[in-house]
């Protein structure tokens, strides 16, 4: 078999440029609009950089210190004060799991009152739906922040905090759940004379608690992660130590508080992603 | 019209009627079994968390005074002057908001510039050398596991206070958070423009170029994007840890009890979140509006 090398003559060339101009410019309108965006984006940044005092001597003696810091962090050794962590730990998976359990309880009433199929009222809905949107627009460590000032240092301010912050996450998840219900259920149990109590209960909770609690399982993953930092503010759990750790300079004891927070956080995530997958019975994608 | 209902006989429903019974047992055992784990864990958690309940419901009406102190005292008949004395330090704070989103800005560019760096080497279907590839994983995963202000702990200690640290911090986690996300569109890209370039005699930066990234630049833009949002309401809070922004005069605020200025810096913060949000969202559309008229 022999094959013809396919190279257009010269003048194939210019008929198809002429044919295509929009192919043929070296420059495209495309091509404009990109590097004006890039040069915009490189600008902005140019000027953030100028505005927040960024020095190359700095990042440059920053980075030196650093690598110091590294070559200090290991190995990673919690000394004498294992126990302390340990009970530490114990502290962090307490503020999430309360946290969470608490927040999701708080969250069922105020997902159905967001609902726009349960509660016809628009101005009780609109009202609870932007008290959700508060709640979840203020971050845990501020929340976590405010309620060390009222309830004092400790884990319980780290419960309430994540509680607090979760209402709105899940309350706002809920009510999109029990919005996306199907209606015939709920039919089915007006059209046997069952009150407005009976089709939540036998209509709606049935449809919408699978999704509830696989959702609730996500939020105590990112909650977990979450609990590790609200004791920097003096919510309790490790990132209390963590943080006085990394003020008195103990790094071989920073390195091991985190790496006990990067196995907490994984053990958490494999577990309850296979919890997940059974509840909303699908396998996990491999990645 | 009549509808006749045909009863089976007892000896047939019997069976039936077991088989029903047992099958709602096994579901009622289930969820007896998760309530009382669930019961289990509380209970331990609150043992471990230290919850008192007879404290706390002793204390609970501190818990809404504080929130109704925060709440500003504003009479219609002097509304200017409550207003102004609400916000008596709206320019600073203005300028620290300003602050907040450069430092979100620069975290979030710097940031996706190493995500994109990273996200090719982290993709099963462009890197085969599975050393790289894993390498690249574990190092994108642990960038996004160990939380922002954690980084940013560090970073105050080693470059001094002020913006830098938190801009920083911003960037790593916000590489590894993009990374895997990057990486994730890497993988779902039709390889068939891949196997032209190679065809062609592409090299490995070519074919990235050429064939890879057309497909998914603005699924790229439109993640960068949704995570400058996140790193917004995260460099608000950078500040607790003295890497700049409004965090550090809403600790000060909220430490030493100037109740009305809580409130004025937190609306400050929730406004400026939804505004950016609110733009974002509509670059977003306007980017997947592109992606589908092509």
């Amino acid at each position: 078999m022999s094959r013809a090398r396919l190279t257009p003559t010269a003048e194939d060339r210019a008929r198809l440029l002429a044919l295509h101009p929009y192919y043929a410019a070296r420059v495209t309108p495309t091509h404009l609009i990109a590097v004006a965006v890039l040069v915009g984006m490189a600008g902005l940044a140019a000027f953030s950089m100028w505005y927040l005092d960024f020095s190359v001597r700095r990042l440059g003696t920053g980075i030196a210190q650093l690598v110091h810091f590294i070559t200090l962090m290991l190995p990673p050794d919690p000394g004498r004060q294992l126990p302390l962590y340990l009970h530490a730990l114990g502290e962090t998976l307490s503020i999430a799991f309360l946290g969470t359990v608490a927040g999701a309880l708080l969250a069922l009433p105020f997902g159905l009152l967001a609902a726009k199929n349960v509660v016809s009222n628009p101005v009780l809905h609109f009202g609870v739906r932007r008290l959700l949107d508060v709640l979840r627009g203020i971050d845990k460590l501020i929340w976590a922040l405010i309620y060390v000032t009222v309830v004092g240092l400790g884990p319980f301010a780290g419960i309430l905090a994540i509680a607090t912050a979760s209402v709105g996450e899940l309350g706002k998840l809920f009510s999109e759940a029990v919005e996306a219900s199907d209606r015939k259920p709920v039919e089915g149990i007006v059209s046997c004379g069952g009150s407005k109590a009976d089709t939540v209960r036998f209509a709606l909770f049935p449809q919408v608690l699978p999704v509830l609690a696989s959702q609730m399982l996500y939020y105590f993953e990112s909650n977990s992660r979450q609990s590790t930092i609200v004791g920097i503010v003096g919510a309790g759990g490790l990132g209390l130590h963590l943080a006085e750790q990394i003020r008195i300079l103990e790094w071989q004891k920073v390195s091991f508080l985190v790496l006990m927070m990067l196995v907490m956080v994984g053990v958490i995530d494999f577990i309850s992603s296979r919890l997940r997958f059974a509840i909303i019975g699908r396998r996990p994608v491999s990645l | 019209m009549q509808h006749a209902i045909v009863q089976l006989p007892p000896e047939q429903i019997a069976p039936l009627a077991r088989h029903y019974d047992a099958a709602v047992a096994t579901r009622r055992r289930h969820t007896l079994l998760v309530f009382a784990a669930v019961l289990i864990g509380i209970v331990l958690s609150c043992w471990g968390g230290e919850v008192k309940p007879g404290v706390f419901w002793a204390n609970a009406d501190r818990l809404g005074t504080y929130f109704l102190n925060i709440v500003p005292v504003l009479r219609w008949e002097t509304l200017g002057a409550d207003l102004s004395e609400w916000y008596w330090n709206l320019d600073g704070w203005l300028k620290l908001l300003f602050e907040t989103v450069l430092i979100a800005y620069l975290g979030t560019v710097f940031g996706t510039i190493g995500a994109l760096l990273l996200c090719f080497l982290a993709s099963a279907n462009l890197t085969r050398n599975p050393w790289l590839r894993l390498s690249a994983r574990r190092l994108l995963e642990f960038l996004r596991t160990v939380p922002e202000i954690v980084f940013a702990l560090l970073f105050v200690v080693a470059f001094g206070l002020g913006a830098m640290p938190g801009v920083l911090a911003l960037a790593l986690h916000t590489m590894g958070a993009l990374g895997k996300l990057f990486a994730e569109v890497v993988e779902n890209i039709d390889m068939k423009p891949v196997d032209g370039a190679t065809a062609a005699g592409a090299s490995w930066m070519q074919t990235v170029r050429f064939a890879v990234l057309p497909q998914v630049l603005s699924n790229f833009a439109s993640y960068g994007l949704l995570r400058f949002e996140v790193n917004v309401r995260e460099a608000a809070i950078m500040g607790f840890v003295g890497a700049g922004g409004i965090g550090q005069d809403l600790v000060e605020a909220i430490r030493k009890f100037y109740y009305s200025d809580v409130s004025a810096i937190l609306l400050l913060i929730i406004a400026t979140v939804m505004i950016i949000d609110l733009v974002t969202e509509r670059i977003r559309h306007a980017l997947i509006g592109m992606d589908q008229s092509r």
